[in-house]
């Protein structure tokens, strides 16, 4: 089963799911849950059989590839605009079709208590996983946008029925940003069309007729910016923190897991590889506001009183490096960013789900102030949130390390500044997380004084809470396994990550 | 003067002369027979009759698909595989309408009201197989007449007569400046059908005189009322408001797709060669320009008022009138895929635009209003139809995989490639695709009552099955539309080349 | 035995990581498991790296027991391990101080048994990991796995202010490690520029050629980082608190082992990558040494705290150990060396009986205690002995160590060294001080009744004293041990003009 039957296994799921009878609760979840398993079982076994390949291509060809892609199809679709229905995947798009499964499987299980109109909520949300597989395996800028187009109307349904703070505003605010964003897309796609002749969408074909560098220089900012709202890049992020906080748990996690790596993965897909000489043109400018993201994000993050704010900022200074990565133009920088994408993904769910799931459903506040103490009540949390928390702050042993190092390297040889900049969010970044720890799971200090009884005491000023459930914990696991895995053995995405970038860096594709 | 052989013409429009026996038939019965029945099953039965008229008159536009161009009355009317399709898409949008109908209050005139439904029909058909100036003003005529009076049949309804005055007060007007147009252009050219006006501004040579600018210009006038486009569409959102909904169902679809689809002929036949320019920078005075500006304005005005409305008929009227500008582009291409896309986005628009008055119009009535608040919790309670509205909104606002984005962006590619080297189309597609951003907004705001907000009725609406089938085939079409549109994009590219 | 023996070094530091994974599936009730597991998971590792000891060729020198993976081709990482002299002596340290602190905590630790005894036994391998470490990326990754279980440790079995005190150790060290990462990478970078290859392999960038302006930013880099866990003035603000709130076996690991990491960094890292700047900067260096045991001592005579005033020891005692690093000759260093193992156990010694006077008084307010040697005779007397230790009597480790230093120091910075004999006194009048303060003088009423030692208390102890004496009398083997280690090191320092 080649791995677009990761598309259509989800949709057949969402599809199923409409027909089943809406009180049935648990026979939706299940077959959500089955469905997102046997589509994430799907990529996994095509990953290895291309992570397979890819090394045995560099053991006989001397460490370099010639060809990263493997194609799965290609038929005309719509023949009167030379659009073709053409997916394949490399290095580049696997590691994030992973990630997408990965946070469907473990999205579903933090989602397994919700008992307001589930039918709706598991169609929606595997539509919305379903699209977002589409974009990333799409090698035609007409289907990849119509995926990409696909993938807003699901969000903003998820987040205004199930969300909380201000989940009508939030949804909308995301929706027309992400829909503004993707408005640029569409010019910037009929505009490269149009001037190469009108005669394919296909990426693969327009990258051998590069446009003429004036009009790169104005058609790869639209594109770019059009994906880089998506990716929160500032000053367009305005969306992220509002959007996510509104969101439900499940939807955070796919909105800054998954779809933030979309414009991301968008900006380097359709912008850098078509647009070589507008990328040139413009890469100082994105490395900047990279930085500022960067930082900005992670300062503000400093100071929010909100937990779930926290991680929402937070997002956008790691959405940041990704960028900064990206606009580096170095296999070091660029393949950092890649994994960055991925390691953030599942770091980003991996705090959402603490603090949506675990805290927030439990204890019905994400303000910093009416939390505390939560170690001893619900400690599984506590270990959960404060792995997230090191992957996030770059403790090595993680996959965010690896990363964040990697961007950090490729920054410096583009300019020792900008890795100077970006690596003053990693103390920021340490700080809010310590400062969330502190206040959400650990006891306050008492008056200081000599008489030592300090441990606080086994009834604790909190009520007891309902314990970890079981998908919540399998959920978590499977995160945090994640997290150590590709954080200490970091080749298994790194080598076909390394090996495409080169390619593309060498002029390849 | 050659001999004129009514049974050529009888053959030619046998699908027009079966619908007028069929509305005739429909007024007989009513008036014989069920004035006394209840109104449900008099609509129904009369309904049915309508319904067996429309499919009847299917067979002979079939069968006269494959043949060659046909011209009669001395280059009155023609029949040829474009027109025959458009014609067949009318009589399927008026059935539609009809089904809708069915199940909708009309007052107590029930016969007249699917008679002079199908009048209008005819109007239609009529107004599609014009290719001379006087026809397309008859034709006019009585489609708009139809529609003026389908307007006012909520007789004791002040919004009703409100509406239909405006309408007809617009329109009579708005057929003044036609006529005159027309008229200027005979004068100046002395050739009354498209063809032949075509051949004369080209052997003239003249180009664009005062005169002929005139003409064309009023011309355009009279058609941009009724296609309701700024500045000419203040009769819209009050006729849309105020009409029964299948009515106003009727005048947003089968109406416009006939005008549109007149204009097409009128602009690139009739007009062709006095296009001008409207490409950014290189400005010159022609059709294009005209349309261009108007249609610019539809878009930024029609999506913007409509932001703030709380009803929903208003709320879709407005937006019709911003497609209505996104139509313009494809037409200011004044290409060969320009054509295409026009026809297209027509037809995709009229199957979404029905569907959507068709779910406001059965929803409403057993809500209590068409206000926005009368949605609320739709989903819940109509969860089939709620669905459907999804697909039709999520098409209008240009949602891939739907036929609404498809066609809007053949309309915007088209304009593209019009001037592929310098983008001189450019700006006016750059303003479309922002404005529907805009207009997310508030197609959004809509499926957020039905979907996000709960109401405190929580009652099942039932729907009658016949309904939920129209509809849902409508809404089929429309994503088949947007997935697969390849054989109808080919069959459209195909019969614009005979223009 | 052909494969313990090639794989020693990954045993040791590894087994307790994997004791602590095996102890995560065991129920959170069963305490006696834990306390008892643990005991003998730390004990086991201690039994296993024993034999390092003998096995280790002294008189070859240079990095023994290697073993190599490679780990991330992609940036030039392999999981390379390896001791010289210096390292084992720390091992072993490392492995005995685990067993140590594991026994004292028996009965000071009553609820969440579990996740203490499994952030010790981390806490363990991370420790090890940093003392074995031969590439870089490696050693930065086991410095960082060290800090969040005592994070910790800190954080939730520590005392009254024991947040504060965990979050600021956790920043200090965390910064400060960034700057060092900072560092590791731009020295890897500037490695291949130089030579075209990417490696954080230790003994393949021990070679790289360096600017002197790069050389000199680097280095601090990498000493701020050390400086802040040795901790050397003005760094150390961290440690008074952390050693305060922490709990006893805390206290322990933090006095014994952490600040030896330090200490350890400065010899392995910063005198052999840079050893220009380090001869350029070593006055201010070996000043701020100096500064630091006049301040610890000085300090120390104020407080009021028990653990307080033997944290500032730690300051001070620690000040001489940089003092003898930057020396720059070979009895200085020996004299570093001898001073870290030997201050390991005497400070953790008075951080175990200082825990078990808290145990039994609840507090560490030593205003409060007095004439403590009638109740606890054996208490006492155990205190009065690392007291000596600590001050630096002849017989007793520090001693050794200190007089080395000293002798070490003397000819290159005679006027510094003097100062510091400053200390020394001082450090005896405050220690004493205590002494008296505690165990002698009035005894108040309060404490009659409180038990002395138990028999596994005892043991501890004695073992502990048994230490100290050996170090203090027959200093031999270490120093024999170290000896190759030490000097290639001052070689490097005083040779290499780059």
């Amino acid at each position: 089963m080649q791995v677009d039957w990761t598309i259509y296994l989800t949709f057949l799921g969402a599809g199923l799911i409409l027909l089943l009878p809406r009180d049935s609760k648990n026979l939706i979840r299940w077959v959500a849950l089955l469905t997102g398993v046997a589509a994430l079982l799907v990529g996994l076994k095509n990953y290895f059989d291309y992570n397979a390949w890819v090394n045995a291509e560099l053991a006989a060809h001397n460490g370099v590839l010639t060809d990263g892609f493997k194609q799965i199809v290609n038929v005309p679709w719509i023949p009167a605009l030379n659009v073709n229905y053409h997916l394949a995947v490399d290095g580049i798009n696997f590691p994030l079709i992973i990630l997408n499964g990965f946070v469907c499987v473990t999205g579903i299980l933090f989602s397994w208590n919700i008992e307001n109109r589930v039918k709706e909520f598991f169609a929606f949300f595997l539509t919305l996983i379903a699209g977002v597989y589409g974009v990333f395996m799409s090698m035609d800028l007409f289907l990849l946008f119509v995926f990409y187009e696909l993938a807003i109307i699901p969000k903003y349904f998820v987040i205004a029925i199930w969300g909380s703070t201000r989940k009508e505003y939030g949804a909308m605010k995301l929706v027309l940003y992400s829909f503004v964003g993707s408005a640029l897309v569409f010019i910037g796609i009929l505009a490269v069309f149009f001037s190469a002749g009108g005669q394919s969408f296909d990426i693969l074909e327009l990258v051998k007729h590069p446009l003429a560098p004036e009009v790169q220089i104005w058609v790869f900012p639209l594109i770019f910016v059009g994906f880089a709202v998506l990716a929160g890049m500032w000053p367009f992020h305005t969306w992220a923190p509002t959007g996510h906080v509104a969101a439900p748990t499940a939807a955070s996690m796919l909105l800054a897991g998954v779809v933030m790596k979309l414009g991301s993965y968008g900006c380097f897909r359709a912008a850098m590889l078509l647009f070589p000489q507008g990328l040139e043109h413009w890469k100082w400018w994105i490395a900047v506001l990279a930085v500022i993201g960067i930082v900005y994000g992670a300062g503000v993050a400093l100071v929010q009183k909100d937990f779930k704010f926290i991680i929402g900022y937070s997002s956008v200074s790691h959405m940041g490096f990704v960028l900064l990565g990206l606009a580096t133009l170095n296999v070091m920088g660029m393949s950092g960013a890649i994994l960055q994408m991925f390691s953030h993904g599942i770091v980003a769910s991996l705090l959402f789900a603490v603090v949506g799931r675990m805290v927030y459903d439990r204890t019905h506040t994400r303000q910093l102030d009416e939390l505390g103490g939560l170690a001893k009540v619900i400690p599984f949390a506590c270990v959960t949130f404060v792995i997230g928390g090191a992957a996030s702050m770059g403790m090595p042993g993680f996959s965010g390390f690896v990363a964040e190092y990697q961007i950090l390297v490729g920054a410096f040889q583009m300019h020792p500044l900008l890795a100077l900049a970006a690596g003053l969010s990693i103390p920021l970044t340490v700080a809010y997380i310590l400062n969330a720890n502190n206040k959400v799971f650990m006891d306050r200090d008492e008056p200081a004084g000599g008489h030592g009884h300090g441990h606080g005491s086994e009834e604790s000023s909190h009520p007891p809470l309902p314990p970890i459930t079981l998908p919540e914990g399998v959920a978590a696991i499977i995160l945090m396994a994640l997290l150590v895995i590709v954080g200490l053995y970091p080749s298994i995405m790194l080598n076909m990550i390394k090996a495409n970038m080169e390619l593309f860096l060498r002029g390849g594709r | 003067m050659t001999p004129i052989s009514y049974l050529e013409i009888f053959k030619a429009l046998n699908s027009e002369a079966m619908l007028a026996v069929a509305a005739l038939a429909a007024l007989t019965l009513d008036l014989a027979s069920l004035r006394r029945a209840e109104p449900v099953m008099r609509r129904r039965t009369i309904g049915t009759v309508a319904v067996i008229g429309l499919l009847a008159s299917v067979i002979p536009l079939w069968q006269q698909l494959g043949h060659p161009r046909t011209v009669l009355l001395g280059g009155t009317l023609a029949v040829d595989d474009l027109i025959l399709v458009f014609k067949l898409v009318i009589v399927a949008l008026t059935l539609i309408t009809v089904l809708i109908s069915m199940d909708y209050d009309v007052g107590r005139h029930v016969g007249e009201y699917f008679a002079v439904m199908i009048f209008g029909a005819i109007g239609m058909l009529l107004l599609i197989s014009a290719e001379e100036l006087l026809t397309i003003f008859v034709a006019l005529e009585l489609t708009s007449i139809s529609l003026y009076i389908l307007t006012a049949f909520h007789k004791s309804e002040l919004r009703s007569q409100e509406a239909a005055l405006k309408y007809f007060m617009f329109g009579a007007i708005s057929s003044a400046f036609l006529l005159f147009g027309l008229s200027y252009v005979y004068g100046v050219t002395g050739m009354s059908s498209l063809s032949g006006i075509r051949e004369a501004v080209k052997n003239s040579g003249v180009g664009m005189s005062p005169l002929l600018a005139t003409g064309m210009l009023f011309v355009i006038i009279g058609f941009g009322f009724k296609v309701a486009v700024v500045p000419f569409h203040l009769w819209a959102p009050d006729a849309y408001e105020g009409a029964p909904t299948p009515v106003a169902a009727f005048i947003a679809t089968g109406s416009k797709v006939a005008s549109f689809f007149v204009l097409l002929k009128v602009l690139f036949v009739g007009f062709a060669g006095l296009e001008g320019s409207a490409f950014w920078g290189h400005f010159s005075s022609g059709w294009t320009m005209l349309l261009a500006i108007t249609g610019a304005l539809s878009m930024v005005l029609g999506n913007f008022v409509a932001i703030v409305q709380r009803n929903v008929k208003r709320l879709l009227a407005y937006s019709s009138i911003a497609h209505a500008g996104y139509i313009f582009i494809g037409l200011v291409a004044a290409s060969r895929m320009g054509a295409t896309s026009v026809l297209f986005y027509i037809i995709v628009y009229s199957l979404t635009n029905l569907g959507a008055f068709g779910v406001v119009a059965a929803l409403s009535s057993r809500a209590g209003g068409d206000e926005l608040q009368d949605f609320d919790g739709m989903a819940k309670r109509a969860p089939f139809l709620s669905s459907l509205m999804l697909i039709f909104v999520l098409s209008l606002a240009g949602i891939p995989p739907l036929g609404g984005f498809l066609g809007k962006f053949y309309l915007f590619a088209s304009a593209i490639q019009r001037d592929s080297q310098n983008f001189g189309l450019l700006w006016l597609v750059v303003l479309g695709i922002l404005m529907s951003a805009v207009s997310l907004y508030y197609y959004l705001v809509l499926l957020k009552h039905i979907y996000v907000i709960d109401s405190k009725d929580q009652s099942r609406i039932i729907t009658p099955t016949y309904l939920n089938v129209a509809l849902g085939l409508v809404a089929l079409a429309v994503v088949l539309l947007g997935v697969y549109p390849k054989p109808i994009l080919e069959l459209l590219n195909g019969l614009v080349a005979a223009l | 035995m052909e494969w313990y023996q090639s794989h020693i070094l990954t045993i040791v530091t590894f087994l307790p990581l994997l004791g602590a994974l095996g102890l995560l599936f065991v129920d959170k009730k069963s305490t006696k498991v834990f306390v008892q597991g643990a005991t003998a998971i730390a004990f086991v590792d201690f039994l296993l790296s024993l034999p390092l000891f003998f096995w280790y060729d002294a008189a070859r020198g240079g990095f023994q027991f290697t073993e190599r993976l490679s780990w991330i081709p992609a940036i030039g990482v392999d999981y390379y391990v390896g001791i010289d002299g210096i390292s084992l002596l720390l091992i072993l340290l490392t492995t005995f101080l685990g067993v140590i602190a594991i026994l004292s905590s028996w009965t000071a630790i009553h609820e969440r048994v579990k996740e203490y005894y499994i952030f010790m036994l981390a806490l363990q391998t991370g420790m090890l990991g940093v003392f074995i470490s031969l590439d870089f990326f490696l050693f930065y990754v086991f410095w960082e796995v060290m800090l969040v279980p005592m994070y910790f440790l800190i954080g939730i079995w520590g005392h009254e202010r024991r947040i504060y005190a965990a979050t600021k150790f956790f920043l200090f060290t965390q910064l400060s490690g960034l700057l060092m990462l900072v560092a590791i990478i731009s020295l890897a970078v500037l490695h291949q520029h130089a030579t075209g290859v990417f490696t954080f392999d230790y003994e393949q960038l021990l070679n790289t050629t360096l600017s002197p302006s790069a050389a000199r930013l680097l280095m601090l880099g990498f000493f701020v980082a050390f400086a802040v866990k040795l901790p050397a003035f003005p760094f150390h603000t961290w440690l008074p608190d952390a050693h305060t709130e922490a709990p006893t076996a805390g206290s322990v690991i933090l006095a014994g082992l952490l600040l030896k990491t330090g200490a350890y960094g400065l010899i392995r890292f910063v005198l052999p990558l840079f050893p220009g700047p380090s001869r350029e900067m070593a006055p201010l260096m070996m000043t701020l040494g100096v500064i630091g045991i006049l301040y610890g001592a000085v300090l120390a005579v104020a407080q009021t705290d028990l653990k307080r005033l033997v944290a500032y020891t730690s300051v001070s005692h620690m000040g001489f150990v940089l003092l003898g690093v930057f020396a720059g000759n070979e009895i200085a260093l020996e004299g570093a060396v001898i001073q870290m193992i030997s201050h390991g156990i005497s400070t953790g010694a008075l951080f175990v009986l200082a825990g078990l006077l808290q145990e039994r008084m609840h507090t560490r307010d030593i205003s409060e205690m007095g004439g403590l040697w009638e109740t606890m005779p054996a208490l006492s007397g155990a205190g009065l002995v690392f007291a000596m230790a600590s001050l630096g009597l002849p017989g007793l480790g520090d001693f050794v160590g200190e007089f080395l230093v000293f002798k070490g120091a003397f000819p290159i910075v005679p006027l510094v060294s003097s100062v510091a004999t400053i200390g020394l006194v001082i450090t005896g009048v405050f220690l004493l001080g205590m002494m008296q303060k505690v165990c002698f003088g009035h005894f108040n009423k309060k404490w009659t009744g409180l038990a002395d030692m138990n028999t596994r208390e005892i043991c501890i102890i004695a073992v502990l004293m048994f230490f100290m004496f050996w170090i203090g009398l027959y200093p031999g083997p270490l120093l024999d041990v170290s000896n190759k280690a030490v000097l290639q090191l001052v070689d490097l320092f005083q040779n290499l003009g780059h």
